[in-house]
């Protein structure tokens, strides 16, 4: 265990280089004006085209311009964005927020998912299995942007439940319609794959035997079937940790939550190279540590797998 | 509405578990009296020289205090910070300032720091975003180059710390009215000497000053009391606050918890909504913004003048303002917008008159029209309902294959247009520097403009453009103008569609706050009501 | 698809099998026809497909005609589903739009399923080099940002301005979304695998001296199917939302090509005006997964040995 997680420690490297590298070639790399808009209506004068080629080193092949930045973040230094702001500034601000989205997120997508799924996998084709199919359709099959509108419409400006925006620095609480947004078509997928994994296990050997060991029935369910109907659920929701992380362009958008998909985008609308690199090699890292940390949950659930 | 039902059903739900947890705003004596303004994040730093957009804009303006203001209703220009801006032969002026104005940090403002400010702007290794508006004054080629071959503007001297004297390239009659402006701002010592300083706690003229900024969250300004100009700031304290979605802006307007929102949301404008949701909060004026479709006249499919006068004809401009923008915008008639000095009504004509069925007969003596028409805007901008509206007519009145083709982003678009490659009718918005038929004219129609987008040229333009700058009174210069506009009218490069009103909207709290034609802030117009 | 229904421990009893699969198939048919859930969902994607092949069958109006002067009308006479924003007929809309959305949501999910599952196979079974490479090539691909990821494959498959035929821009968007969603495919169906590979059957499967290649196709892939699918049934919803979120961004599909999500992501701002021109094509769409779903659920069920 301690060895394949070393390993796959030293894995993160080559991709982490990989994927930073495909985002600045992408953002700069295919441009063949990385300037244009960036007067408004007027083509930027060649003076400012001087000055920014010089300050984002464009005058140089791609792959040392893309070393001179990679030397310059590992020194903790991520750049400044075109009006002057550190990128890292950036980051420290709005990652605690996004982090908050997540975890509420998460919850709420475990919590209603696991549960909703269970009462449909125990009960069969019953008048609750019927209404979990039907709503998490329903939740799949609309847009995150079309459930964001209609719940800030309604709860927000309708009823006057919920803030139409969330504050600066928002409280667990007042994120929680945000997050029920954000998890809702997750939260549809975990309801679906609970009830599908339980079913296929309500024959497994596993809990035959347990069933005639003469367990009662709350153990059987508890303990056999859940931890082993559990598996592909962890699977997922871990990878889900790693896209929850990476923020949420249009529920942050929708509620204007100032965390990290709205810097991405913002990024991304303006150019903002700095930015987006940034943002986007530490969401990496993000990403790949989640799906170590899946991984290793394998093992601690499943005793059947060793890595070694 | 089956919908709205349902999902009033799913609230009511989750309405139950959210009652514990929701807590009204609430909020100190401090909060009550401050007030919150929608706001983006600028993409470029609080310089005034170097920010031309309108969230710097709006941050820039409540700082600083230019030599000229424009009224808040009807754009006419008048003296702010200068006593008198005066001139014998257009060319050569001198502006002396009133006495008594100072620098947030206490320093006196006098002559040199607009010299030194404007110079700045100017020169080319400053890269200013702004650089272009010091063109017009003598000895800016020298300066505006990568390496320049002088240190200052020739054309720019100071004669007492109270006076100095700007020398133009040749004479330019309206050159008082275009000084209200950002870009003419002037800048503190403090600027020179320790530019980081500056840049993360700006030092300014003007109403306000810088008390607090937190980059992408939220800008604050309080009130200065020391502050020189006419109108005084009536609210003590301003927060701009950043927001990545227009609509969030306005909901949070309608529900109080923002005092002012910069734009309506289009949707919201639709059936006029927005005045019955914002009630006495809701305003619209006329404004310096056109939107037009202009022809990329290098591509030969557009040459002839009886092509663009049908295309023209076959758009029911009033049609798509009532139903698309709720009947605030107005159909284009000229080039300019009424609140510009010099705009004639109906310059355009029978040429923006909806009229399909000359609009086919002119396209048909043209020999028609080859192949698929395209029409451009950014995908980011909110322009989909209009062009489609557009693209719909055009198919339908004229028979022409027309398809609505958007580009991801403002800067695609700026990509294709400075690089001469559009292939159909693009998108050409634009909005006024200053309250002046001229701003709609020369960068835009001149022979090699830096916005002429159309590649279009024509002599006898330019030589009426030259006579107008030149001419020796307001109203000869006006005359000027009004005929070269008639002339590019006749031409067509580009499509006249409306004219934007400025539309902003203010939540209940607030007694009066406002925007002024140029669409640019004007906070000393801020005022709360009595018990907050 | 007969790997569908060959039964799990095949290895202790190989030689009938193939009159056994038939066996199977004839079982599960006389399963399927006792199931109303089967019968509701073949008559929806029947009919659905109707729409697809031949709109003109269900109305004669052109779906690209916008009269302003009918703009917002609600659902009434001439229009059973009223008219939209720009005076089109919103039924006509909704049929037309069937072809596309369809076409996007089953290549790209079909797309994702192959790819991703060749690649979870291979990594899960393999568990060396193989799937270290491809689950950091899949790592790399997941930490792009999608907006990112398909602002830059659409801009750059198309000159600006070109304009591109309907099949070809559908073909763009499946590209897209398969190209930046595949990862996802493959983790669900490595960590599938993984469980698999340790099963005793296989292990037994092993120690008779059948090929990986053998082991692969009879042993692991009929055992892990199921979580896979019930992502792809799900992910088939997802991905016709996806192609609204690109023709948002001025990427995807656009006029005069019709498709649900063209028609969602243009009428969500507003709901409170016009809620008919979201509530036609976002209810066809709930529709479309439900019955696909509904169809994979029913399926599955009937050939499920274990489930008798």
């Amino acid at each position: 265990m301690g060895r394949y997680t070393l390993r796959r420690l030293l894995q993160l490297i080559p991709v982490f280089l990989g994927t930073t590298f495909l985002v600045y070639w992408l953002v700069w790399g295919l441009r063949e004006d990385p300037f244009a808009g960036k007067c408004g209506q007027r083509e930027c004068s060649p003076a400012f085209r001087a000055a920014l080629t010089e300050r984002y080193n464009l005058d140089d092949p791609l792959i040392v311009q893309y070393l001179k930045y990679l030397g310059a973040v590992l020194t903790g230094d991520f750049g400044q964005t075109f009006s002057g702001t550190e990128v890292s500034t950036l980051i420290a601000d709005a990652y605690p927020i996004t982090i908050k989205l997540a975890i509420v997120a998460l919850v709420i997508e475990a919590v209603i998912g696991i549960i909703a799924g269970v009462v449909a996998g125990l009960r069969g084709r019953g008048f609750a299995d019927t209404l979990v199919l039907v709503s998490t359709l329903f939740l799949i099959a609309l847009p995150v942007f079309v459930t964001g509108l209609v719940l800030r419409q309604v709860l927000g400006v309708d009823l006057g439940i919920i803030r139409t925006s969330v504050p600066a620095n928002p409280s667990f609480a007042e994120l929680i319609v945000p997050g029920f947004v954000l998890a809702s078509l997750s939260m549809a997928y975990v309801a679906r794959l609970t009830r599908t994994s339980l079913i296929e296990n309500t024959r497994a050997d596993f809990v035959r035997t347990a069933v005639a060991k003469g367990l009662p029935r709350r153990r059987v369910v508890g303990v056999h079937m859940l931890r082993n109907s559990l598996i592909p659920v962890v699977t997922f929701l871990g990878t889900d940790i790693g896209a929850l992380m990476g923020g949420a362009i249009v529920t942050e958008g929708v509620f204007n939550i100032r965390g990290i998909g709205g810097l991405i985008y913002r990024g991304l609308q303006q150019q903002d190279i700095a930015t987006v690199v940034g943002v986007v090699a530490l969401l990496v890292i993000v990403y790949l540590v989640a799906n170590l940390v899946v991984d290793l949950l394998y093992a601690v659930l499943d005793p059947r797998i060793r890595y070694e | 509405m089956p919908l709205r039902r349902l999902a009033t059903a799913v609230a009511a739900a989750l309405a139950v578990a959210l009652v514990a947890t929701a807590c009204g705003g609430g909020g100190d004596d401090q909060s009550a009296q401050t007030v919150t303004l929608d706001w983006g994040e600028p993409e470029n730093a609080l310089i005034p020289g170097n920010n031309t957009e309108q969230n710097g804009g709006d941050a820039l303006d409540a700082l600083f205090a230019g030599l000229v203001k424009y009224d808040v209703d009807t754009a006419a220009p008048s003296m702010e910070a200068a006593e008198s801006i005066t001139s014998a032969d257009n060319r050569v002026w001198t502006i002396r300032l009133k006495p008594g104005w100072t620098f947030h940090d206490g320093t006196p403002v006098t002559a040199q720091n607009y010299v030194d400010a404007w110079n700045w702007v100017a020169a080319g290794p400053n890269a200013a975003q702004a650089q272009s508006f010091m063109e017009k004054i003598d000895g800016y080629d020298e300066v505006s180059t990568e390496q320049p071959t002088a240190p200052t503007m020739r054309g720019l001297r100071v004669v007492d710390p109270q006076t100095f004297e700007v020398t133009l390239k040749a004479p330019f009659v309206i050159f008082p009215t275009t000084l209200g402006y950002s870009a003419y701002y002037p800048l503190p010592q403090k600027f020179f000497t320790d530019r980081a300083g500056f840049e993360a706690a700006p030092v300014g003229n003007g109403e306000f000053r810088f008390e607090s900024r937190t980059p992408n969250q939220s800008l604050t300004l309080v009130r200065n009391d020391q502050y020189a100009g006419t109108d005084k700031p009536q609210v003590p304290r301003l927060e701009f606050r950043v927001y990545a979605d227009i609509q969030t802006a306005y909901d949070d307007v309608v529900s109080g918890n923002l005092d002012h929102v910069k734009a309506i949301p289009p949707a919201a404008l639709t059936g006029g909504r927005w005045r019955q949701e914002l009630g006495a909060g809701a305003h619209a004026k006329d404004g310096l913004q056109t939107t037009a479709l202009g022809f990329p006249l290098y591509d030969p499919r557009f040459q002839n003048p009886l092509v663009r006068q049908a295309m023209s004809m076959a758009i029911d401009r009033q049609a798509i303002v009532d139903q698309i923008f709720g009947g605030t915008y107005k159909p284009a008639d000229g080039l300019a917008t009424s609140a510009a000095q010099g705009y004639l009504p109906n310059q355009c004509g029978a040429n923006c008159q909806f009229d399909p069925q000359r609009a086919r007969e002119l396209l048909a003596r043209a020999g028609g029209f080859a192949g698929p028409l395209t029409l451009t805007a950014n995908a980011d901008g909110g322009h989909a309902d209009w062009m489609q509206a557009v693209t719909n007519q055009l198919r339908q009145n004229l028979g022409v294959d027309a398809q609505y083709t958007p580009l991801p982003s403002f800067s695609e678009v700026r990509q294709q247009a400075n690089a001469f490659q559009f292939t159909g009718l693009f998108r050409a918005a634009w909005i006024g520097d200053y309250p002046n038929l001229e701003t709609f004219l020369t960068q835009l129609y001149r022979t090699d403009a830096s916005s002429n987008d159309y590649k279009y040229s024509n002599p006898a333009v330019d030589a009426a453009l030259d006579r107008a700058d030149q001419a020796p009174t307001e109203q000869a210069a006006e005359a000027g103008y009004q005929e070269a506009e008639r002339l590019i009218l006749a031409d067509m490069p580009s499509i006249p569609l409306f004219t934007r009103q400025i539309i902003y909207g203010d939540s209940a709290r607030l007694a009066s706050g406002d925007r002024n034609p140029l669409d640019r802030l004007v906070t000393t117009s801020f005022r709360l009501n009595p018990q907050g | 698809m007969s790997e569908l229904a060959t039964p799990p421990d095949t290895a202790r009893d190989e030689s009938p099998a193939v009159e056994q699969t038939r066996g199977l198939w004839v079982d599960g048919w006389a399963d399927l026809r006792r199931r109303p859930r089967f019968w509701i969902a073949a008559a929806l994607i029947l009919v659905l497909l109707l729409m697809a092949l031949a709109p003109s069958l269900f109305t004669s109006v052109d779906p690209t005609v916008g009269e302003l002067s009918r703009s917002r009308q609600p659902p009434g006479d001439g229009a059973i589903f009223g008219y939209d924003l720009q005076g089109r007929d919103v039924y006509a809309r909704t049929i037309y739009g069937a072809a596309p959305s369809l076409a996007v949501g089953f290549l790209a999910t079909l797309g994702t399923m192959v790819i991703g599952s060749l690649a979870g196979l291979l990594a899960g079974y393999s568990q060396g080099w193989a799937d270290s490479l491809l689950s950091r090539i899949g790592e790399v691909f997941a930490g792009l940002p999608f907006v990112l990821g398909g602002i830059v494959i659409l801009t750059s498959l198309n000159e600006p301005g070109e304009i591109v035929g309907a099949q070809e821009l559908v073909f763009q968007v499946v590209l897209t979304i398969v190209v930046l969603t595949w990862p996802v495919a493959m983790r669900i169906m490595r960590a599938a695998a993984i469980e698999t590979a340790q099963q005793d059957y296989v292990k037994a499967a092993r120690a008779l001296g059948a090929g990986p290649f053998r082991i692969v196709l009879r042993h692991i892939l009929p055992n892990t199917l199921a979580p896979v699918l019930v992502y792809g049934a799900i992910q088939f919803g997802v991905f016709i939302g996806a192609e609204a979120t690109l023709s948002f961004l001025g990427i995807g599909l656009r006029d005069p090509v019709v498709s649900w999500g063209v028609m969602i992501a243009e009428a969500k701002d507003r709901v409170q005006d016009i809620p008919w021109a979201l509530f036609f094509p976002a209810g066809f769409l709930v529709v479309t997964v439900l019955a696909f779903v509904m169809m994979g659920d029913a399926v599955r069920d009937a050939l499920d040995p274990r489930g008798r």
